[in-house]
């Protein structure tokens, strides 16, 4: 009896885009983790040759953007840096005009990044050529997801069944976001853990079978994986959160870590604050691929721009 | 305005059912309307008497004019998005034959100059306009504006619409002021300190999609205070803008149920919105800036007890919150995007499609929503029935005719609506202002 609604695509995304975790088959995903196993940055192909990549940047970044930049690099494209400071964007120019003004210089395809939930779509939606989410807002960072379903892979046989606890500041991690849709998808028991400031009940709703704890030693135990998570000053606008009462209920230290199965690997997608979510120890201990993770985001994003452009082999 | 005052014009309705609450009408009945009024009411053909014109209205329901307590049309000063001609061409359309206007223009409807300006006939408005004026000056909250002039110059009501009043003793003094003046204070009700950067409603969709959410508490706790303040002024007059959520529902209840022991008790009344009752929060889909309004669309339990309270006689009124925006305001990140949709041209058929077909709400009750309820909120005498020597404002809507809602063809200068392309039942087929003939389907 309902009216039908209109279709939300006032236009499709443009084909190759990757825009999210959510909305990428488990197909896709299992070949882009093939195909990230068979780039190598050391020996550079030249799947990309004359094609341009833009990398559009409106947040800071290092890890994500340098990578994006080698992978695209190793492929033998050609790369251009945009930033909001020093460009036109500064100026007051839309997403959308900066977008039609990058396709029309050349570029082949977007990386993006930007402070606002949905931008990618935004502009995936009205241009003809891929964009990449390299974070958008609060909402996903799926290249971040896919890199870490790699590291695991190299360290774990398979998701399905693993425990994995995700630790610290659940609501404003978009990283967190990729990786629970990714890692439930594939099998893994995911347990968010954190102060309710940091991890609302409503977290759970995101996908199948999360599960959400204040306790610490609750998530930790049994734990195959341990994603931590930075303290995001910049996004605590208005949340009052004691810095002592978190390190002292949350802080992975090497004690909290034996919680943990004996080959629990830790992990972060960085950049890491030593001292606050975790203590030098646990960052420089065995069972830390934080490194690994860094690694690992290169032949990650040349299998996405590969993929991306068509160009998968 | 839209009053035709020359000559002694007459059109006979014919054949048509007529549903008219205020009047306890439903039955079939002819109408003559001459000079702008309702001359005479009667049983099918017992009309006496010639009339200039005739609409044939045979199958058609025929109404008293629809109210809608809650448009922007945009003038003075945001042009762009709409003007007082096309806004008021949409909602003839729309079968509206009164629209009260938002006074959160550039400059701000704050001084009887410009509610003046906008009953001026140079805006050429194709239906009724009444203007609602700012609470405060430039509807900052600090200071209210001069009521009684205001009222004099034709408002007919105020608010800070866009912006709540936060502050206590202001939003008294605005009750206790309308109350001296019969005039009502409408507030939009949002505690902005609880709503900063969000853009729309907190639940799983904003959690997923990463926006910051709006909460239910947000809108409840300010029509709480609201009631609790009008409960404490005598004669004062409170109407909730509309009302999204079940928590702000119960206040409203509170208000209307009175203050035991009180010999005179205050007046609070609420409206809902087409999109409210039809929608959902998960609707926004993949960032769809056209899902994108404040109050923000709900969550599936607060629209059920919005059903519930527009089937019981809680809701005193449907407004469309018609909120049109230029393309360049829509076409942006989400987060950045302006509130508001259009909707004057798809209210009745919203109400039918969801109201009455889907929920089983009964034609007159859903009349009396766009007419006899309307009315009595901001006391527009002689309007929303057609009883003899009313004004002469009819909606003729076919309430069985199927049809596709396009944007691009709206009346509107706007296009921002979620309901492009979409199926409906229930049809506007001619809108009769001052007894002309301003809307005729195609």
């Amino acid at each position: 009896m309902m009216h039908r609604l209109p279709s939300h695509a006032m236009n499709k995304p443009a084909r190759g885009s990757l825009l999210s975790i959510e909305h990428l088959g488990d197909k896709e995903i299992l070949s882009l983790l093939k195909l990230a196993g068979r780039m190598n940055p050391l020996k550079a192909r030249p799947l990309l040759r004359n094609k341009r990549v833009v990398l559009l940047f409106y947040e800071a970044s290092t890890r994500t953007r340098s990578s994006f930049e080698i992978a695209a690099k190793s492929l033998s494209a050609i790369t251009t840096l945009v930033q909001s400071s020093g460009s036109s964007i500064e100026k007051g120019e839309s997403l959308l005009d900066t977008g039609y003004t990058l396709r029309a210089i050349g570029a082949d395809a977007i990386v993006i990044r930007h402070p606002a939930a949905g931008a990618p779509h935004l502009m995936a939606k009205h241009l003809d050529i891929p964009v990449i989410n390299a974070g958008d807002g609060m909402h996903e960072h799926p290249s971040q997801a896919l890199l870490d379903a790699f590291t695991i892979l190299k360290h774990k046989k398979s998701l399905k069944g693993l425990q994995v606890a995700i630790i610290g500041d659940i609501y404003h991690s978009r990283v967190t976001r990729s990786n629970c849709h990714l890692l439930t998808r594939f099998g893994a028991k995911v347990t968010l853990c954190g102060p309710p400031e940091f991890v609302p009940d409503i977290a759970a709703t995101l996908a199948p079978g999360l599960r959400v704890t204040r306790h610490l030693e609750e998530a930790l135990r049994g734990a195959d994986v341990i994603m931590l998570l930075r303290l995001q000053k910049e996004r605590l606008a208005g949340q009052k959160i004691r810095l002592p009462d978190y390190i002292a209920r949350y802080q992975m230290t090497a004690a909290r870590v034996k919680l943990a199965k004996r080959d629990a690997i830790v992990m972060h997608p960085g950049p890491i604050i030593r001292g606050l979510e975790l203590t030098e120890e646990v960052a420089d201990g065995p069972q830390s691929k934080i490194i690994d993770e860094v690694h690992n985001g290169v032949p990650t994003r040349m299998a996405i721009l590969a993929w991306a452009l068509g160009k998968a082999k | 305005m839209a009053n035709d005052k020359s000559g002694t014009r007459s059109l006979l309705i014919k054949g048509g059912h007529l549903i008219d609450p205020a009047a306890k009408i439903d039955a079939p009945m002819d109408i003559l309307l001459r000079d702008g009024r309702v001359a005479e009411i009667a049983l099918s053909n017992k009309i006496r008497g010639s009339a200039d014109e005739k609409f044939e209205a045979r199958g058609l329901i025929v109404a008293p004019g629809f109210i809608d307590l809650h448009v922007h049309l945009r003038e003075p000063g945001q042009g762009y998005k709409e003007t007082i001609a096309s806004g008021t061409a949409a909602a003839a359309a729309g079968g509206f034959t009164s629209v009260c206007t938002m006074p959160n223009t550039a400059p701000v409807v704050d001084s009887p100059e410009w509610v003046e300006w906008l009953k001026h006939p140079g805006r050429a408005a194709l239906v009724n306009v009444f203007p609602i004026a700012a609470a405060t000056l430039n509807s900052r909250g600090a200071a209210l504006t001069d009521f009684a002039a205001l009222q004099r110059a034709g408002a007919v009501a105020v608010t800070d619409d866009g912006k709540p009043i936060l502050d206590d003793e202001i939003m008294r003094a605005a009750l206790r002021l309308g109350a001296e003046l019969n005039l009502p204070v409408v507030q939009h009700a949002e505690d902005t300190r609880l709503t900063e950067n969000a853009s729309m409603n907190e639940g799983p969709t904003s959690f997923r999609l990463g926006l910051r959410g709006m909460s239910a508490a947000a809108e409840a706790n300010i029509v709480d205070r609201d009631v609790t303040l009008a409960q404490q002024i005598r004669e004062s007059r409170l109407h909730v803008a509309h009302l999204s959520t079940a928590e702000a529902l119960k206040a409203v209840r509170r208000g209307k149920r009175g203050v035991h022991n009180a010999r005179v008790t205050c007046r609070v009344t609420c409206e809902v919105t087409p999109h409210h009752f039809t929608l959902l929060d998960e609707n926004v889909g993949e960032y769809d800036t056209n899902f994108k309004m404040n109050p923000p669309l709900r969550s599936a339990s607060d629209r059920e007890a919005i059903l519930v309270a527009l089937a019981d006689g809680t809701v005193d009124a449907i407004a469309t919150d018609h909120a049109p925006h230029a393309t360049h305001e829509k076409q942006v990140e989400f987060e950045r995007a302006s509130f508001g949709i259009t909707g004057l041209e798809t209210a009745l058929a919203l109400a039918i499609t969801k109201l009455h077909r889907e929920q089983e709400i009964a034609l007159t009750r859903i009349v009396e929503l766009f007419t006899a309820g309307p009315a009595r909120v901001f006391d527009l005498r002689g309007r929303g029935s057609l009883m003899r020597g009313h004004f002469a404002d009819v909606t003729i809507f076919d309430p069985k005719k199927r049809w596709r809602f396009e944007a691009a063809k709206s009346r509107s200068l706007s296009h921002n609506t979620p309901f492009d392309g979409g199926q409906f039942t229930g049809k506007v087929v001619a809108t009769i202002v001052g007894g002309k003939i301003v809307y005729r389907a195609g």
